[in-house]
């Protein structure tokens, strides 16, 4: 990409900066929601499901918890979080006047919210740890994996963010996007279910690859995963990050 | 230090800046005045690099500002009129991140921005956080925070906006300062006063276009005359009568809403049969006020 400098860390700095002096009003949601719902679904609900095999519902649902949590911050940090920067801080426009270019700023957010991503992930595998739910040493792979899907969901966030006309746009984003992944990318139960069709649909989704090859690691079993997912991740990536670098350009350089 | 020529910005239809030539010298302190929707915003915006060109060239300190936009960021400095502070950090805080955008060694930023802090009198407030500053504070920390790399060049848009008078003359006299020291500024404001307090040369904006430019003084003496009448008529009925007259002794004059302002220079003075016609409001020796508003019309703009 023409613009993007080393400079660009400057602005992961400042967000990680902001972040850890904020730290403690984004503990709750770091630990306890991916928590809630491990106990709900997992314990609650899961008392009452039987799987093939001898894996428990508690198993099965951790690596999706860790997969869509890491999206969520990912996408959070890069919608609401950069939206306000951008349209209510101005913090975009102060630092466009510095040597930093908009294409700077923009890989700078995207590197944050993939940093995000790998934190909410990281935090969320000691909790399902605790849980007693990890049984191989390659769970650890799930953590350069939401670096991916970190950097995957940051774009797709951002690129939305630089179309976006209000703060009330992000309604759309999370009823019509991210909900419905979080429900139907094989997070809470498998896809085998579905008709053929729609098993395939939800291969669309880019939660599905990451919710995927996050159970094959996490179960140890790596083989289970279809790995060709990782092309999807990257895929998308390539695409929507150079997208959203040129829009936020279009957006901003008026 | 900006060499401005035929510069062009349009947005759609609408033409914001129509052919501007320019020229500010290093260490001089140019003013840009204009109504509201002059062009002045986009002409700034052209010359910080944060607006694309529609046609001409821009160089700032000798390099082409499409080709080496960092290199000039680099030792530019900017104030803008919306305030942009960041509101997650403190004060200090706000100086050092900023430092860190220009590359400023860590221990390098924390005596500049303590240096800085002192100077704008904000170092009892390291640690506050923005928005329990006053508005005068802000902007104080605003010009504080655009002078961390040490420009050459500063632009300000409106600095003393919504300052209190002892605020207003505390950024005057640093502006002033700054500009003994060898720093170029480029001021864009609606205040006269301070206009003429700080700038050496002054170009008026009206529609996209430099109308006049020059010292105050020049200014004055081009447009002001020696006095200026503010005059309402005895009788509605009588004002063909007395516009032909105005004209007549080439009297230069302007009405708005009932009210006349004629312009008193030389030979050209009211006689004792149009001073019958009118009520003289005011009159008043001219001041930078009057030529703006004579260059510029007396209407309101939006």
């Amino acid at each position: 990409m023409m613009g993007i400098s080393h400079r660009s860390i400057r602005v992961w700095q400042r967000n990680r900066d902001v972040f850890f002096k904020l730290w403690k009003s984004e503990v709750p949601g770091f630990f306890a929601e991916p928590l809630l719902i491990l106990l709900a679904m997992g314990l609650g609900l899961g008392a009452y499901i039987s799987l093939d095999g001898s894996q428990s519902y508690i198993e099965f649902i951790a690596p999706g918890i860790v997969a869509a949590y890491a999206m969520f911050s990912a996408s959070f940090e890069c919608t609401y979080g950069s939206f306000i920067r951008m349209e209510y801080q101005k913090t975009y426009d102060a630092i466009i006047t510095t040597p930093l270019s908009i294409e700077d700023v923009v890989a700078g957010e995207i590197l944050w919210g993939t940093t995000r991503s790998l934190l909410t992930a990281f935090v969320v595998l000691v909790v399902i740890a605790a849980f007693g739910v990890v049984s191989s040493p390659w769970a650890l792979l799930a953590l350069p994996l939401a670096v991916l899907s970190g950097l995957m969901f940051a774009s797709i966030a951002l690129l939305y963010t630089s179309l976006a006309p209000s703060v009330y746009s992000f309604n759309y984003y999370y009823t019509l996007f991210i909900t419905p992944m979080f429900f139907f990318s094989g997070v809470f139960f498998p896809l085998d279910g579905f008709p053929k069709i729609v098993q395939q649909l939800s291969w669309i989704a880019p939660l599905t690859p990451v919710a995927n090859l996050t159970r094959a690691m996490i179960s140890g079993e790596l083989a289970t995963g279809a790995w060709w997912g990782l092309a999807i991740i990257v895929g998308l990536t390539a695409v929507f990050f150079p997208l959203s670098v040129v829009i936020m350009r279009r957006r901003l350089l008026r | 230090m900006i060499k401005v020529r035929n510069a062009i910005k349009r947005f759609g239809a609408i033409e914001a800046v129509a052919g501007v030539d320019l020229d500010v010298a290093d260490g001089e302190c140019f003013g840009l005045l204009g109504p509201n929707g002059a062009g002045k915003t986009s002409l700034v915006r052209m010359i910080i690099g944060a607006s694309p060109l529609t046609g001409g060239s821009i160089w700032v300190d000798g390099k082409d500002i499409t080709m080496a936009a960092r290199e000039i960021k680099s030792r530019l400095a900017v104030v803008p009129q919306e305030e942009n502070l960041d509101p997650d950090l403190n004060v200090l805080e706000n100086l050092t991140t900023f430092a860190r955008y220009f590359d400023i060694p860590k221990a390098d930023a924390r005596r500049r921005a303590l240096d800085l802090l002192e100077l704008f009198e904000l170092q009892g407030r390291q640690k506050a956080k923005v928005r329990e500053l006053s508005g005068g504070m802000r902007r104080r920390l605003l010009i504080a925070r655009s002078l961390i790399n040490e420009p050459k060049l500063l632009i300000l848009d409106e600095p003393t906006i919504g300052l209190d008078p002892q605020g207003k003359h505390l950024v005057w006299q640093r502006l002033l300062s700054m500009r003994q020291r060898g720093l170029t500024l480029l001021l864009c404001t609606q205040n006269m006063e301070e206009a003429g307090y700080l700038c050496d040369r002054l170009a008026i904006m009206n529609e996209g276009k430099i109308i006049d430019l020059g010292s105050p003084q020049e200014l004055l003496g081009r447009h002001g005359g020696s006095q200026v009448l503010e005059a309402r008529l005895r009788s509605d009925d009588r004002k063909s009568q007395v516009v032909l007259k105005l004209n007549q002794q080439g009297l230069e004059w302007q009405e708005v809403a009932g009210t006349f302002y004629m312009f008193e220079d030389g030979d050209q003075v009211l006689d004792d049969e149009l001073r019958q016609e009118v009520a003289i409001v005011s009159q008043h020796v001219p001041t930078l006020e009057d030529v703006f508003l004579k260059l510029t019309g007396r209407s309101l703009r939006e």
